[in-house]
């Protein structure tokens, strides 16, 4: 089980970025807790400068945009690698480790 | 296979670029042709208009298309969060003019300015900083200074430019100055400083990736502008001959000193983005009004507005508020009054 949380104040792309979530989450049958949080404080609290942001059980993995559905299949998944060098290139890492 | 991918893309990239170009040259013959071919000459006044609509609507298209792709693809190297790591610590007057230049090229979305505003004083950016960059970010974009090149030249694209960032600068500095920060609303208070600069977004971005953000970009800003185009350009081609030549002189025109003033206070509520801007200035230039009053309520329209006021009212004090939009509204008169003067 993940928790998801999609951070904006209900501008258009905000929107957007919770619907190809969705749309991912529901196509590979994940186990995920999405949520929706507007408020602005709470917002401020990820230390995120642009909304929409995706957060992935407390961690910031995107903002300021809408990733591609396969990106977004990727972010959602990367912690499950278990990957040890955050905050290198590696949303694709294969070689990471 | 991911080397493959790579290679379409860059190949895609390659074609569409010598395309672009092509098809650029041919603008001119093809309005030409088509004009012609409805059998219609630049004799005739409806032939004189079709020939400006026909050229004109894909040539500003195509400039913008280019432009808002080169600037999709800057945007994944210049996130905010890394403009922030920039301004953090910068003192005023040096950090007022990185914060307004690079307020042109990093991503800006009116509906994240107030995390941005907040993100920037918790990693002790100063305020005046904050606001020069709060100001340039949308007032001077890639897509007002596209539109302004394409439908009236580079020059104007560039007073423009010059001056939005000259506003955006001093107004940062005036606002420094006048050390406001006690009346910024008392949470944002305490957040001021609280962290560092640190980012909190990886920075994944491989290049193939970063060619489908410049597309994105183009599918979004101009799916949503092309209307705003070919209504300005169809108003511009509609009254080249038909309103007569100074019918806006009298009251916008350079010998009117109470013009650009009162085109700023029209302009300040009023709220648009750049491109439905547009009609209205190529309508109003046309007829004869002065650069300068054009300039000062196009950028009044963009850089004030009254729905921006009342969300940043969640972080600023009403007197604060006032602050920010009388400096940048003296600073946008000025603006305009010196463009008349010189031109």
């Amino acid at each position: 089980m993940i928790r998801v949380k999609i951070l904006g104040t209900g501008c258009a792309k905000c929107a957007q970025l919770a619907e190809a979530v969705h749309a991912v989450i529901v196509a590979d049958g994940i186990a995920a807790e999405v949520e929706k949080v507007q408020d602005m404080q709470e917002i401020i609290s990820y230390n995120v400068l642009s909304t929409p942001a995706l957060v992935v059980d407390g961690e910031v993995r995107s903002a300021g945009r809408v990733p591609s559905s396969e990106e977004i299949r990727s972010l959602l998944a990367s912690q499950k690698r278990g990957c040890c060098c955050k905050g290198s290139s590696g949303a694709s890492g294969s070689s990471c480790c | 296979m991911k080397m493959t991918q790579s290679m379409r893309w860059w190949g895609g990239f390659l074609m569409a670029a010598l395309l672009w170009v092509f098809l650029y040259g041919q603008l001119e013959s093809f309005a030409e042709v088509l004009v012609a071919a409805v059998g219609l000459s630049h004799a005739l006044p409806f032939g004189e208009a079709l020939y400006f609509f026909i050229y004109e609507v894909p040539k500003v298209l195509m400039l913008l298309t280019a432009v808002v792709f080169v600037m999709g693809v800057v945007h994944t190297f210049v996130s905010p969060e890394r403009t922030r790591a920039m301004l953090s610590g910068r003192r005023r007057g040096e950090g007022n003019m990185l914060a307004a230049t690079l307020g042109i090229v990093t991503p800006f979305c009116s509906c994240s300015a107030v995390p941005l505003f907040i993100g920037f004083l918790q990693a002790g950016v100063p305020l005046g900083v904050t606001f020069s960059f709060l100001i340039s970010a949308p007032m001077v974009n890639e897509v007002a200074l596209a539109l302004l090149f394409g439908m009236f030249g580079w020059k104007v694209a560039l007073l423009y430019m010059l001056m939005g960032l000259l506003v955006a600068i001093i107004a940062g500095m005036v606002i420094g100055r006048l050390n406001m920060e006690n009346h910024l609303e008392e949470w944002v208070q305490k957040l001021q400083g609280s962290t560092g600069p640190g980012n909190a977004v990886p920075d994944a971005m491989e290049w193939p990736g970063r060619m489908r953000e410049g597309l994105g970009h183009v599918r979004e800003i101009v799916g949503r502008v092309w209307v705003y185009i070919v209504l300005g350009v169809g108003l511009g081609a509609g009254i080249h001959g038909y309103v007569p030549e100074n019918f806006m002189a009298s009251l916008m025109g350079n010998s009117v000193w109470w013009s650009v003033p009162a085109a700023v206070l029209i302009g300040v509520p009023m709220y648009s983005n750049a491109a439905g801007i547009i009609p209205v200035v190529q309508a109003l230039l046309g007829k004869g009004a002065a650069l300068g009053t054009v300039m000062a309520f196009m950028m009044s329209v963009i850089a004030l507005s009254a729905p921006e006021m009342i969300i940043l009212r969640k972080v600023l004090r009403p007197r604060l508020i006032a602050v920010f939009a009388g400096v940048v509204a003296s600073g946008i008169m000025l603006v305009g009054f010196v463009f008349n003067l010189l031109l």
